[in-house]
């Protein structure tokens, strides 16, 4: 009952995150000096075309009116135009990229498994590797492991992912030519090549989230080693690996939990620099080519749908916390 | 060094010890320093007997416990032999130490809200310990669990073992603590402060448990302990440790009639004593009958029906932490707040304070409204010139002092910001306080980590009266000191009060301490005053049945009067 009532108060504070966001968003259209009735009007452009233009992608109306199109177009789909002319947009449209003459939705449609491949994969290791060497470096603390494993940690954090990612390239791709340098295989086509061609990308990308994961684990675990409650599993005869990997463990992840959550959320949304880096397609080379091309309808949708993804992220671990931390239910 | 080699009344007939430990030393390397922790200790524990180690903080009771369960950091050095039932367990291979663990000795440490996984249940934590050292079945260990649950006094022990920590108070979980600790049936219990952080009707009910437990099971516990009345109570054999080493070595009932060591004997002196207890029956009359107020006296202090909520857990809903309290305090009285933990007396003295806003009700300081200074509408000068003229002494002197300023600067900033006094009066002043509160005046300079914790709360008490206050609040200031110091603190007190003369509410849960300083005791229970008068009437013949039960399941340092007071309590708590 208590579960129920958390779990329906949560799902609506984030429909009202996600209004006030598309709310945020949309604004885009009205801040940015770009029509995209001019740009889509050819030349030469009469005023008669551009109203044309204007009325065919509803941009003739109130932003107000506007904003609700928009909206209703999420919810139930939107036809622009009428007669012979008349594209729709099936539910949920996120909007219409005239230029590219596609839905919004089935463009990020398109991008999303080169995208959620990359990000799921690569916060699997991250999250492996960070909490494994954090785990480690607290357990074995103040010996040449943590040294390294700090020293390790401090130059992941500080690196920029675009020069891990050539040197990567440089290296493991030309100079020793042990995996491809770029493109994209469907999982669906080769599961093996997909593989192989997500390594690189994978590794740059866990390398630097593993070590923020890695300074976090470490503090965390030091903190809860020192606890009472670990005396007291230590105290009742368990084994060390049972203390750390369990007692310990269960208390480290609660924040952890919460970050990992967010960071994939986002990471969701595009991995805007790895991409382009690797010369992969998904939703941040995506949202990279719609800024380039001032396709406004693209950019609004791409935006409002990875806010909408970290949003989710949120829930889920606002969910999950629920389970970790039996206080939190509360 | 008079400890005693040879202890003849330790030897029961018959029966070979339990636990010997013979030339335990352990030493920390801290920043390539060696430091001695214990130092050559020697005790033998028998089946059926209760020995408390007894000790001031640093004085090594700790670490010896812990050199038993092999739980010592990795920095210590342990020398000497422990034995358990002949076994060796120093340098004992760490599987045959963690057979030791939760198998043969069980183990309950001081705080239990801390002391359990937080996110586990406690019937998983404790069929964990189960399954660590028996090959039982997952149903079987449930089954055990709730028995033991059971055994410990716990009333829905499948409620209980659904729980989790936070959903139980302090007297179940310790209870679920001592379930876990007794799941194996271990021969030896190590009981590590175990009422320290509790309540004293609560703690009544432990060391009732634990005696109950040691017959029925045949245990021996090692109890180690701060508290000469929790020795009263229930220990057979005492030894007493001071820097490492022991230096008295007992039955229990000599310890008390005939210390024979002078650190014992300071010791002794140092407990708080209350004086015997005349149980009447209990009067049911009017619970609160507010003292009339002196006619033609502003009082200090006057509260009148005061109420103070807080959010609650679930919204909407408030917590009601002080209900309807009226109470006066008159210029220099010193009233004692008496109380367990949520009964108010915090939130009164908070309220007092101006830091948390009454809910309805009003609270005047000489006269002036703090109700209104703090209430909705934030009058920060008018609440400033109220608390000019108080001073606050808290608890814990380490959290309660800024660490990176001298102690100097730190009674010095009142006086900076309620007076006009240039830096060299300043000065003069803080060399007069630390003078008044017994402290050198070369110990302005040091910072509070450069202090030991009483000469804190000494600095403490010199910053809260550093402005002549007319009101003196001082929350549980002794709780966190050891006993001897706590004496010394008491006494400054008491000096310090009569020099500055003021009004002073002096919040504690220690009934001993209360009647050693206040005029006048009120006791509170679930935020409403359950009774008050004078605290030579209030503590020797109770009216109210709380009292009677607080003041009963309070132990003293005198195991014969400990042992009619442990009688009063089960005959006030035996249900009809």
């Amino acid at each position: 009952m208590r579960a129920l009532r958390l779990v329906s108060g949560r799902l609506l504070s984030m429909l009202v995150t996600l209004l006030a966001i598309s709310l945020l968003t949309y604004a885009v259209f009205y801040l940015l000096p770009a029509d995209p009735a001019q740009l889509s009007c050819g030349r030469p452009c009469t005023p008669q075309r551009l109203a044309d233009a204007r009325a065919f992608m509803g941009y003739d109306e109130s932003w107000f009116r506007q904003y609700l199109d928009f909206l209703g177009g999420l919810v139930g789909g939107r036809t622009f135009g009428s007669g012979v002319a008349a594209v729709h947009c099936a539910a949920p449209c996120f909007g219409y990229s005239f230029r590219l003459n596609e839905s919004v939705t089935q463009l990020i449609l398109d991008r999303i498994p080169v995208t959620f491949s990359i990000a799921l994969g690569a916060a699997l290791l991250w999250l492996l590797i960070g909490v494994g060497a954090g785990m480690v470096s607290a357990v074995r603390r103040g010996t040449p492991v943590d040294r390294a494993a700090m020293t390790f940690s401090t130059v992941g954090v500080s690196a920029p992912s675009y020069l891990v990612g050539l040197l990567a390239i440089l290296l493991f791709g030309f100079t020793l030519n042990m995996v491809p340098v770029s493109g994209y295989v469907p999982l669906t086509e080769d599961p093996v090549q997909w593989l192989w061609h997500l390594v690189l990308p994978w590794c740059v990308l866990a390398l630097l989230s593993a070590a923020v994961y890695a300074r976090l684990t470490r503090g965390q675990m030091l903190e809860v080693l020192g606890e009472d409650y670990i005396r007291t599993a230590r105290a009742k005869g368990l084994g060390e690996r049972r203390v750390i990997g369990w007692h310990a463990l269960r208390n480290v992840l609660i924040p952890i939990v919460t970050v990992f959550g967010l960071d994939l959320g986002s990471l969701l949304g595009g991995a805007v620099i790895t991409e382009r880096v690797f010369s992969m397609s998904g939703l941040g080379a995506l949202l990279l080519d719609a800024v380039g091309n001032i396709d406004l309808p693209l950019i609004v949708g791409v935006t409002l749908f990875s806010a909408f993804l970290i949003i989710l992220a949120n829930f889920l671990v606002d969910l999950l916390y629920g389970v970790l931390d039996p206080r939190a239910t509360r | 060094m008079t400890t005693s080699t040879s202890a003849p009344h330790l030897v029961t007939a018959g029966r070979s010890p339990l636990l010997s430990v013979a030339g335990l030393a352990v030493e920390f390397e801290v920043d390539g320093e060696t430091r001695e922790a214990v130092h050559d200790v020697a005790l033998e524990l028998r089946r059926g007997r209760v020995l408390a180690l007894v000790g001031e903080s640093g004085s090594g009771k700790s670490v010896t416990a812990m050199a038993t369960l092999g739980l010592l950091p990795a920095t210590a050095k342990v020398r000497g032999s422990i034995t358990l039932d002949g076994t060796e367990l120093v340098g004992a291979d760490p599987q045959r130490l963690r057979d030791v663990r939760g198998g043969r000795i069980g183990t309950i440490f001081q705080e239990p809200m801390t002391a359990l996984n937080p996110v586990f249940t406690i019937g998983y934590q404790i069929a964990e310990a189960i399954r660590a050292h028996r090959d039982v079945t997952r149903s079987v260990a449930t089954e055990r669990v709730r028995d033991l649950l059971a055994t410990v006094g716990l009333d829905e022990p499948d409620r209980v073992a659904r729980s989790y920590p936070h959903e139980l108070s302090g007297g179940q979980l310790q209870r679920a603590m001592i379930a876990m600790a007794i799941s194996c049936d271990p021969v030896l219990l190590i009981a590590d402060e175990p009422t320290t952080a509790l309540d004293v009707t609560v703690q009544a009910g432990i060391l009732e448990l634990l005696r109950d437990l040691r017959s029925r099971l045949d245990m021996a516990i090692l109890l180690i302990t701060h508290d000469m009345g929790v020795v009263a109570d229930i220990a057979d054999d005492v030894v007493v440790l001071r820097d490492g080493r022991v230096v008295e070595r007992t039955a229990a009932a000599e310890l008390f009639t005939d210390p024979r060591h002078e650190y014992t004997r300071t010791l002794l002196r140092a407990v708080p004593r209350l004086p015997d207890l005349r149980l009447a029956e209990p009067e049911p009359a009017e619970p609160a009958t507010p003292v009339p107020e002196a006619a033609g006296v502003e009082p200090a202090v006057l509260l009148r029906n005061l109420v103070v909520e807080y959010p609650g857990r679930s919204r909407g809903r408030r917590v009601r932490a002080v209900d309807d309290v009226s109470l006066h305090i008159d210029p220099g009285e010193v009233v004692g707040l008496v109380g367990e933990s949520g009964s108010g007396k915090s939130t009164i003295g908070r309220t007092l304070a101006g830091l948390v806003p009454a809910a309805s009700g009003t609270v005047t300081v000489t006269g002036l409204d703090i109700g209104r200074a703090a209430g909705r509408v934030f009058h920060g000068r008018e609440l400033r010139r109220i608390r000019a003229r108080m001073g606050i002494v808290f608890q814990d002197p380490a959290s309660s002092l800024n660490p990176r300023r001298t102690v100097g600067t730190s009674i010095a900033e009142p006086l900076s910001l309620h007076t006009d006094l240039g830096a060299d009066d300043r000065r003069r002043r803080v060399d007069e306080l630390l003078e008044a509160v017994g402290l050198p005046p070369e110990l302005r300079d040091r910072y509070p980590h450069e202090m030991s914790g009483g000469q804190r709360q000494r600095v403490a008490i010199a910053r809260a009266v550093a402005l002549n206050p007319a009101l003196l609040i001082a929350d549980e200031p002794t709780s966190a000191l050891d006993v001897s110091v706590q004496a010394r603190i008491l006494e400054l007190f008491r000096s310090v009060q009569r020099q500055f003369g003021f009004a002073c509410l002096f919040i504690s849960h220690d009934l001993a301490v209360v009647e050693q300083l206040a005029d006048r005791v009120v006791v509170l229970r679930r935020g409403r005053i359950v009774e008050q008068g004078p605290a030579a009437t209030v503590l020797r013949t109770p009216r109210h049945p709380y009292t009677s039960q607080l003041l009963a399941a309070a132990p003293v340092a005198d195991p014969a009067q400990q042992a009619l007071r442990r009688a009063a309590w089960r005959r006030l708590t035996s249900p009809g």
